[in-house]
Parts: structure tokens; sequence; C-alpha cells
């Protein structure tokens, strides 16, 4: 196939977040502006200096066979859960090469046209600690011997490729809190330069655990309101002090429009295109001037047919930290300029808090769904909004979009690393 | 005090309910461990060592690709045993 410019739609989705099991209880649960953060009652939270998060609302290993589950890292049942929601929203009944009338005229999906690329941003840290415990107190024959499928990053864009046979190529970039939506850019990639049909894309993780708790505590990036959860995660607004963390998986099925024409699916918007780039500015520290965010929405906007003009939603990088949040609205200031103006902001960490590598997949399924609906989810624990933050940013209630006409919607991702990643979505 | 045929084999068969997840009562000594009871390659090596500890045995690597049924892993375990 020699298509290098292919146009790519999104076809289906799927979530389990803080805020609902489903796509359609979390979209519920952000429209409703409600929080999903929570004191964190284990045991082992009691002498941290963080003991809240956005903990899963329906707990993964609960929601598949329990022989599957336990050779499974959390990241990647939560994976699994949202591509299989996403896979049976694209209208499929059965895994690729098997019998599908959903397929359309080919009468199955080919599965060497599919790929999966799912990503997370530390892996599965969970199992290599609890294993490391077990290592230490019961001894070497008592490890188990699924860790290694079970700690490695691809791990949950290999189980999904199992669970869906894909054979086009399954992938797992790494880039820290960009990694979920710099999988979902390359998947549109795959399909727009013609390596594959379809795309099960997204971002997982499940890093609520003491260590990664007390790693980024120290390093001062969350949110010590231990006091008020709900009211931790608050980007925007003059009192925020960090991030809150939070765990589950976005996963959407992406596929060329040409297929998905084919076989007569269901459209929930095309997939624009993507721009991305790099601060080079510091390990962690994002750059305060916006100009490495800057910078990839312009190669956005230069390696795309997107207007500016079409741009009427925004979901914000925004985790709740001092720098981090106005240095994105700077750059989206600096590149689109006035047009900001009709650009409604919402930060949706404020609800499901910070999910690391998940966090592209659940935003970039929030700013699906936010098209979709035509209404951008509230920002909330907005009390007194920053005023260096110039822009329009939804707080309390959500914000109808323009109901008629061609609208697209940008879902932000930025990662310790210094990774900038901007996702353009675009109703058809 | 050691354990019988039937103890081993109920003993095995709630291991691998707890493994696999197959029913207790579909692990009899003619099921194959990978084609009938869907145990694969690392999983064989949790049912070995649970099976170690529950029947006080050693299972060296080496031998754990002989037992290929649920009744050779019972005879394996009857025989050595301690």
């Amino acid at each position: 196939m020699n298509a290098t410019n292919r146009t790519v739609v999104v076809t289906g989705i799927g979530a389990t977040t803080p805020l609902g099991g489903d796509s359609a209880s979390t979209w519920e649960g952000l429209l409703a502006g409600r929080s999903g953060v929570s004191v964190l009652e284990q045991d082992w939270a009691a002498e941290l200096p963080v003991r809240i998060a956005a903990q899963a609302a329906v707990d993964p290993a609960e929601a598949l066979p329990r022989a599957q589950a336990r050779k499974l890292d959390r990241s990647a049942q939560f994976a699994l859960i949202a591509a299989r929601e996403a896979w049976a929203d694209a209208g499929f009944t059965a895994k690729a090469g098997e019998p599908d009338a959903a397929a359309g005229p080919a009468g199955s999906v080919n599965p060497d046209r599919l790929g999966t690329v799912i990503a997370s941003g530390i892996g599965g840290v969970t199992t290599l600690l609890g294993q490391y415990d077990i290592l230490r107190e019961k001894g070497v024959r008592r490890v188990s011997p699924h860790t290694v499928p079970m700690l490695m990053p691809n791990g949950p864009s290999a189980n999904v490729g199992l669970d869906v046979n894909a054979r086009a190529g399954v992938h797992t970039p790494v880039s820290a809190c960009a990694s979920g939506s710099e999988a979902i850019g390359y998947a549109i990639e795959m399909i727009r330069t013609g390596r594959a049909d379809i795309v099960v894309a997204g971002g997982t993780e499940a890093a609520i655990h003491p260590l990664p708790i007390a790693a980024f505590g120290n390093m001062m990036a969350m949110s010590k309101n231990n006091d008020d959860p709900q009211g931790a995660s608050r980007p925007f607004d003059t009192e925020r002090n960090g991030f809150v963390l939070g765990e589950g998986a976005g996963v959407i099925v992406l596929e060329s429009a040409e297929h998905a024409a084919k076989r007569g699916a269901r459209v929930y918007a095309e997939a624009v295109g993507q721009g991305i780039s790099a601060d080079s500015h510091d390990i962690v520290q994002p750059e305060p001037s916006g100009n490495g965010i800057a910078h990839a929405l312009q190669n956005l906007l230069d390696n795309s047919d997107l207007a500016a003009s079409e741009i009427v939603h925004v979901n914000a990088h925004a985790t709740s930290t001092p720098q981090g949040d106005l240095a994105e609205l700077k750059a989206l200031r600096k590149v689109f300029g006035d047009d900001v103006d009709h650009m409604a902001v919402s930060a949706t960490k404020s609800m499901t808090g910070h999910l690391l590598g998940g966090a592209g997949g659940v935003e970039t399924v929030a700013a699906i769904l936010a098209l979709y609906h035509r209404a951008a989810p509230p920002t909330i624990n907005v009390t007194h909004l920053d005023p260096e933050a110039e822009a329009d940013i939804v707080r309390d209630a959500p914000r109808a979009l323009p109901a008629e006409g061609r609208i697209a919607a940008l879902n932000d991702s930025f990662g310790f690393g210094g990774h900038n990643v901007v996702l353009a979505f675009r109703t058809v | 005090m050691a354990a019988t045929q039937e103890e081993i084999v109920a003993g095995l068969a709630e291991i691998v309910n707890e493994i696999a997840g197959i029913p207790t009562e579909d692990v009899k000594v003619d099921k194959s461990f990978t084609d009938d009871l869907d145990v694969d390659s690392l999983s064989m090596v949790e049912v070995v060592v649970a099976a170690e500890e529950r029947f006080d045995v050693k299972i060296p690597d080496d031998d754990v690709k002989n037992l290929k049924t649920v009744g050779d892993a019972t005879d394996y375990i009857l025989k050595h045993q301690s």
C-alpha cells in the first residue's frame, strides 16, 4: 500500500477511570463535575506524606475472570477492559480473523491490517515491587513466573493485541505522562501511512503504591491536601499545589476513513493529526515560557489541514502544578493568538486525578466525547482563578459547544523528560 | 504423614482451580495440564511450586517436563514425598 496521507477516524471508545468502569459512566461523572479522589485507607498509606489518590471506580480484577486477572498487571487489566469496550463500541463482535458481520463485505477483520499501540508511563510497577517483597519475604522459588510479562511496559499493548489478534504491529511508546497521547499519535500515523487499517490505541496506568507516591511526593510534585481530597486537584486555581495520582485507562479504535465507510461504522470524529516536540530544558521542570509546547502546537498546524478558527475546545494537560498549568496557556496564546478566546479549556484532571501514562488515553476519550456531544466538561475546584490564566477556563458546569458546523478539539499531554504531544480531533 | 493418591489429585485440583480457573471436578488423572486444563508453561511453574509446598516434595526443573498429566504429577508426588 502506497497511501501516505489517508484520513483517520475514531470509531470506538472505551475507558475505566476513577469516575466509572466504562466511558459512559466516566463521561457522566465529568459532566456532573464529580471528583474521583478519595483518602487512601490502605495500611501502607498511613505513614506517607500524601494519603489521597483517584482510585479506579471499578476494581479491574473483579471485572475479569480470576485466572486471567492473576496473570495481568493491574495496568494491563485496565487496558484490556477499556480496549474491549472500545472494540465492541466500534461494532466488532469477534477478534480479527474470525467471522464478524461488523467487518462489512470482507466478513472478518484482517489481522495483518490491525495493530495496537497502548502505552503506560511506568509499566508494571506494582508487580515489580510486589514480587520484590515476595522475593525478600518468601524466597526465590516463590517469585511468580509471570513477573516479566506482567511488568514489561509493552505488556498492556501485547495483551490487547492477543485479545483482538493484531498482527500489523504492537507498540508501546514511553514518554512519561505524554505516553498515552504519543501512543494515539503513533496509531494515527500507522493508519495514515498505510501500515494498518485499524489500530486500538490508548494509555493505561496503575501506580497507586507507596513507592511511586513517596517518590513523586519527595519531588514536591503532588498535592498534600490530605484533609480535602476532592478539592486537592485544582488546575488553574491560585491555591493549586501539585497533582493527585490517578489510575485507569482510556482506549480508542482508530480506523482509516475508507475502511470505516466500507463497513458502515459509526464515526465519532476525525483524528486530524498530532504535533510533537521536546523541551530540552530540564528533566522534570516544564519550560516556563511555554515555547516547547508552542512548538508542538505549531507543528500540529503545519502538518495538518487544521485551522485555529475551528478549535473550540482544549482538554488541557493542566495537572494542577504552579508552573505547568500556566506554561500551557501561554503556549496556546502564543500560537493561536486571539483564537484562544473561542476555545473552551477544560482540565479534567481536576476530577480524574493524573493518570500519568493513562492520562492521554482518558483525556482523548473525553475530548472526543466533548466533540460528539458538543459539550465541554467543567474544571472543578477553580475557586480563585489564577489571574495569569489568560484563557476561557470552563468552570463549575459543562459548557455547550457550537451546535452547528465543523468543530475541532485538542488534547494536550506533556511528560517528564520534556515531551510535548498535542492531538487534534474534528467532527465529521 | 504422606498424602494418598486421592488426596494428591484433590490437592492438585484445588491448585489448578486457583491458577487456571478450571473447576476442580474437571481436574482428573487423565487430563493434560497444557491441552485440557489451560495451564500454560509459566503457569505450570506455579502449579509445581504450589504442589511442592502442599505435599512437601521437591520437583527439580528437569523433571517438570515429564509431568504432562495430572496422573504423571500424582505418581511423581506419591513416589517422592517425604
